[in-house]
C-alpha cells in the first residue's frame, strides 16, 4: 500500500545551499522525502513558508490547523512514514492538539513544525505566544524547542526519526522566528535517533520459547491483532502464523485490516462494539496471542473479566505497554514482525485447535451481524456501508468521524488489506473523518479510491475542510449518515440515562447536499432505499469531492454492546439487556 | 431505540471459570487479594537537558502516582543528573513507573533500589533560640550541626536516614520550629553493586 515517494527536482535546479535556518528545515523535510505538508500560514511559520516556495515539497493549505494535524495523522497511517504538519504559534499551535493527541493515541507517525515568537520574547506572554511545548508534552512522542539555526536542521530530522522509529507516534518542533529568520550555512545531516533511544527489536529468544509453548499446549487460542500489526507491517506474519496453526484471529478496533475479514479464521474486530463471536472467542480462550496491542478499556471493557482463563503473551515495541493494563504472562518486546517470525519459529508443535475452531464457527452462526429492513422505512446505515463497500475495490480506503457511524463502518465493511481502515480510536475525535479523508487522499495511490462515512455531528465539526477538496480537486466521497442527533450519545442516554436525550438532539440540521455545494463540492441525497444503489454510484463516479447526505433512520442503534467497563462476554444484544 | 440482534441471550452463554483482579492480574477467585501499596526508592540517571525534571514529574501527576520525594543533582559525569523518587504504590504501579520513567528519552537507565541502598536526607530546621543549650544537646544527639544561631532563632542543619530525620524532628518540635526545608532522600546502590549501568555509547 505504501508508495514509494521521491520529491522531484528539475535536474537543472540542484538543491541550492543552505542560507538559513528556514531553509535548513525544508533542507531536512527533503532529505527526509517529504513530499507533501499540510499546514496554515501565519506570523511566527512564515520564515518556513518561504524557504517552502523554492523547495519541490508541495504544501497543501488546510482551512484549520486541526484539519491539518488529522490529514498529516492520516497521511502517516496510510504510508507508514510520517505526514507534516505545519502551524503558527500560539492558536495555530494550539489548534493542533486535538490531531496530535488522537495522533499519539493511535501511535500514528506525524511530525508538527509550529513556529514561536522570537527567543527574546519567550515566556513575556507575547502576541500569538504559547508555551506549545509545554502544552504538548503529554499528547507528542517527543517535541523540541529549536535553539539555533546551526542545529535546527538535525533538530527536524531528529523529529522524523523518532516519529517514524520504534513505537510510531507525532513528534513536534517549535521554531523561534530568529533560529528560523537567522543565517547559516549548516546543511542538517540525515535524520537519526538520539542515542538514548533504541527500540528493541527481538525478543529474548528464550522468553519466546517459552511462550511459544504455552500456546502449543493450549486448546483455546486466540491471536489479537492490535494497530501495531499493521505499524510493524507485521499482516503477512500473522495471516501467515494464524493459517499454518489453524488458530482464530480477532483484531482490535485499530488492528481492522491486519487479518483478511473474508477468512474462516477471522472473527473479526473485539471490544465495546466488536461482534459477538469476538468478544466470547477472548472471554473463553485459554491462551491469547496478543500482537502490538496496548489492552485499550473499550477493548477488555472491565479488567477483571477480561479473558479470565487466558494465559497472555503480549508482543510489544514499547515496554511500558506490557502488563499495564493487563498483567502479561510472556511480555515479548519488539518490533511485531520480527517478534512473530520468532514465535512461529519456535512453536514446536500446531496447538490442536480443531474442537475450538468448530465452536468459534457455532458462535459465528449464532450471533452474525445483521439489521432488518422495511424497504418503505427509513434508510438503515448498514445498508448503506455494505452498498458503499460493493460498490468500490478492496483496496479502499475507509476514513470515518467518531460515533454511531463509525461502528457500523468498521462493522459492515469486510476489511481484507492493512491500512485501508483510518480511524479514530484512542481518543475518539469528532470531526476526523474529512480532514484524514484529505490527508487519506493524498497518500492514496492513484487508482485507490477514498470514501468517508461521517455523522451529521462529526461532519459539523471540521466540514470547512472541504473547501481544500474541492480547491485541490481530490477524488473523495463522504457519506453523512444523518440521523439528527448525536447518535451515539442519545444510544447512551437510552440505555443509561432513563432516555433523557439532553443535548444530543439536533433541532435544525444544515442540508448537508446544499453545503457540499456551496464548498465547491457535488452533493447528493438519499432518503429512500431505491435512491441508494444509484446514487453511491452517481457520487463515485463524480469528479473531485462529493457529499452524499444520506437521512437514515434516526432510531437505529449500534449492537452488540458491552456497556463501559462491563464484561466482555455478556455483551447485549439489545437495549433490554444492557 | 432500534430491535437488536438476534442469538443467544447473555445468560445462556458459557462462562469462563477464572477471575483478574482490578489490575488485570490473573487471580484463584478465592482468594480476593488486591495489591498493597509499599514505599520503595527509584533511582533514574538522565541528560542534563532542559526540560527533564519536567517531563519526569509530569509523568507521574498525568498517571497519579504519589510522588514521596523528588531530588535531582549532577553526577560525576557533568551531563548526567541523577533522579532519586521516593513513591509509595502497590507492586505493579511501581513496575509501570520504571517503565514509563524508561520511556522518557533522556532517561538513560533507571531501576528499584533495594532496601540495603545507601541512603540519605536533609533537613535544615529554624527554632526560637529561647533555649539554645537544648537545641545544641538534641542536635548533636542527631550528628546535627548548627548553621546559624542568633539571639531569637537558630538554624541546624541534620543528616540521616529519613527515620533519624523524622525522629529528630519529633525531638526539636518542643522548641517552636518556625520553618523546615526537606531536600527529600537521595540514594546509591551498597557496595559495588552500580545504582546505574550506562550504555557504552553514552559513557
Amino acid at each position: 500500500m505504501s508508495s514509494e515517494r521521491t520529491i522531484e527536482r528539475d535536474p537543472d535546479e540542484s538543491a541550492q545551499p543552505v542560507t538559513s535556518g528556514a531553509e535548513s528545515v525544508v533542507r531536512a523535510l527533503e532529505n527526509a522525502s517529504v513530499d507533501t505538508v499540510f499546514g496554515v500560514q501565519g506570523g511566527a511559520i512564515m520564515p518556513v513558508y518561504d524557504a517552502l516556495y523554492d523547495s519541490p515539497i508541495s504544501h497543501v493549505t488546510m482551512a484549520h490547523e486541526q484539519g491539518a494535524a488529522h490529514a498529516a495523522d492520516a497521511y502517516g497511517h496510510v504510508t507508514g512514514t510520517p505526514g507534516i504538519c505545519m502551524a503558527t504559534s500560539g492558536p495555530g499551535a494550539t489548534n493542533l492538539v486535538t490531531g496530535l493527541a488522537d495522533a499519539d493515541m493511535d501511535s500514528d507517525p506525524v511530525v508538527a513544525l509550529t513556529g514561536q515568537v522570537p527567543t527574546e520574547f519567550v515566556g513575556s506572554d507575547a502576541f500569538q505566544e504559547t508555551d506549545t511545548t509545554g502544552v504538548t508534552r503529554p499528547i507528542t512522542k517527543e517535541n523540541y524547542f529549536a535553539t539555533d539555526a546551526d542545529s535546527v536542521g538535525d533538530t527536524v530530522g531528529e523529529a522524523f526519526a523518532m516519529a517514524e522509529r520504534g513505537r510510531q507516534g507525532p513528534t513536534l518542533v517549535d521554531l523561534p522566528k530568529d533560529v528560523t529568520n537567522a543565517d547559516t550555512d549548516r546543511e542538517p545531516g540525515s535524520a537519526r535517533l538520539p542515542d538514548t533511544y533504541r527500540p528493541a527489536t527481538e525478543a529474548d529468544p528464550a522468553d519466546v520459547d517459552a511462550a511459544a509453548k504455552a500456546f502449543a499446549d493450549a486448546e483455546r487460542p486466540v491471536i489479537l491483532a492490535g494497530g501495531g500489526v499493521i505499524k510493524a507491517e507485521a499482516s503477512d506474519r500473522v495471516r501467515d502464523l494464524a493459517i499454518e496453526n489453524d488458530v482464530p484471529v480477532v483484531t482490535t478496533m485499530p488492528g481492522i485490516g491486519a487479518f483478511p475479514e473474508d477468512h474462516d479464521l477471522s472473527l473479526s474486530w473485539a471490544g465495546m462494539h466488536g461482534t459477538g463471536y469476538a468478544n466470547l472467542a477472548l472471554t473463553m480462550s485459554d491462551c491469547i496471542f496478543a500482537v502490538g496491542t496496548r489492552f485499550d478499556d473499550r477493548l477488555t471493557g472491565g479488567v477483571e473479566t477480561f479473558a479470565p482463563d487466558a494465559e497472555i503473551i503480549h508482543v510489544d515495541i514499547d515496554p511500558a505497554e506490557i502488563s499495564k493494563n493487563i498483567q502479561a504472562d510472556h511480555g515479548l518486546v519488539g518490533d511485531a514482525s520480527a517478534v512473530v517470525r520468532q514465535f512461529a519459529d519456535a512453536l514446536p508443535r500446531a496447538p490442536d485447535t480443531e474442537e475450538w475452531v468448530a465452536t468459534c464457527w457455532t458462535w459465528k452462526n449464532d450471533y452474525p451481524l445483521e439489521y432488518s429492513i422495511d424497504e418503505d422505512g427509513p434508510v438503515k446505515p448498514q445498508f448503506v456501508v455494505e452498498a458503499v463497500d460493493a460498490a468500490t475495490d478492496d483496496d479502499t480506503l475507509v476514513t470515518t468521524g467518531v460515533g454511531q457511524h463509525q461502528m457500523w463502518a468498521a462493522q459492515y465493511w469486510t476489511f481484507t488489506e492493512p491500512r485501508t481502515w483510518v480511524s479514530s480510536h484512542g481518543l475518539g475525535t469528532m470531526g476526523y473523518g474529512v480532514p484524514a479523508a484529505i490527508g487519506a487522499r493524498y497518500a492514496a495511490g492513484d487508482d485507490q479510491s477514498v470514501v468517508c462515512f461521517d455523522g451529521d455531528g462529526s461532519f459539523l465539526m471540521t466540514c470547512q475542510e472541504l473547501t481544500v477538496a474541492a480547491r485541490e480537486n481530490l477524488d473523495l466521497t463522504v457519506f453523512v449518515l444523518n440521523n439528527e442527533f448525536i447518535g451515539m450519545v442519545r444510544q447512551w442516554q437510552d440505555g443509561f440515562f432513563d432516555g433523557r436525550r439532553m443535548a444530543s438532539e439536533y433541532d435544525w440540521i444544515p442540508q448537508f447536499d446544499v453545503l457540499a455545494e456551496a464548498f465547491g463540492a457535488t452533493g447528493f441525497r438519499i432518503d429512500d432505499y431505491d435512491e441508494v444503489e444509484d446514487t453511491v454510484e452517481a457520487a463515485l463516479a463524480a469528479d473531485g469531492p462529493s457529499v452524499v447526505d444520506v437521512h437514515i433512520d434516526p432510531e437505529e442503534d449500534v449492537y452488540p454492546m458491552v456497556p463501559s467497563g462491563g464484561d466482555n462476554g455478556l455483551f447485549a444484544l439489545a437495549g433490554d439487556q444492557l | 431505540m432500534s430491535d437488536g440482534l438476534q442469538g443467544p441471550a447473555p445468560e445462556e452463554r458459557p462462562r469462563p471459570e477464572g477471575r483478574r483482579n482490578s489490575q488485570g492480574i490473573r487471580i484463584d477467585p478465592e482468594v480476593e487479594a488486591e495489591p498493597e501499596p509499599r514505599r520503595t526508592t527509584i533511582t533514574a540517571l538522565v541528560e542534563n537537558e532542559p526540560g527533564v525534571l519536567s517531563e519526569v514529574s509530569d509523568l507521574f501527576s498525568r498517571r497519579q502516582y504519589n510522588i514521596e520525594s523528588l531530588t535531582v543533582g549532577t553526577t560525576q559525569n557533568p551531563e548526567w543528573s541523577r533522579v532519586t523518587v521516593v513513591v509509595e504504590e502497590p507492586d505493579p504501579n511501581i513496575e509501570q513507573i520504571e517503565k514509563q520513567l524508561d520511556k522518557v528519552v533522556p532517561v538513560i537507565h533507571t531501576r528499584e533500589l533495594g532496601s540495603d541502598a545507601v541512603s540519605r536526607e536533609l533537613v535544615l530546621v529554624k527554632m526560637d533560640a529561647d533555649e539554645p543549650e537544648r537545641v545544641h544537646a538534641i542536635t548533636e544527639m542527631y550528628d546535627g550541626t548548627t548553621l546559624d544561631a542568633g539571639p531569637r532563632s537558630v538554624t541546624v542543619e541534620l543528616t540521616g536516614s529519613e527515620r533519624e530525620i523524622d525522629d529528630a524532628l519529633d525531638a526539636l518540635r518542643q522548641f517552636d520550629i518556625r520553618e523546615i526545608a526537606r531536600t527529600g532522600k537521595t540514594a546509591l546502590a551498597r557496595g559495588e553493586t552500580k545504582t546505574s549501568i550506562a550504555p557504552d555509547r553514552l559513557k
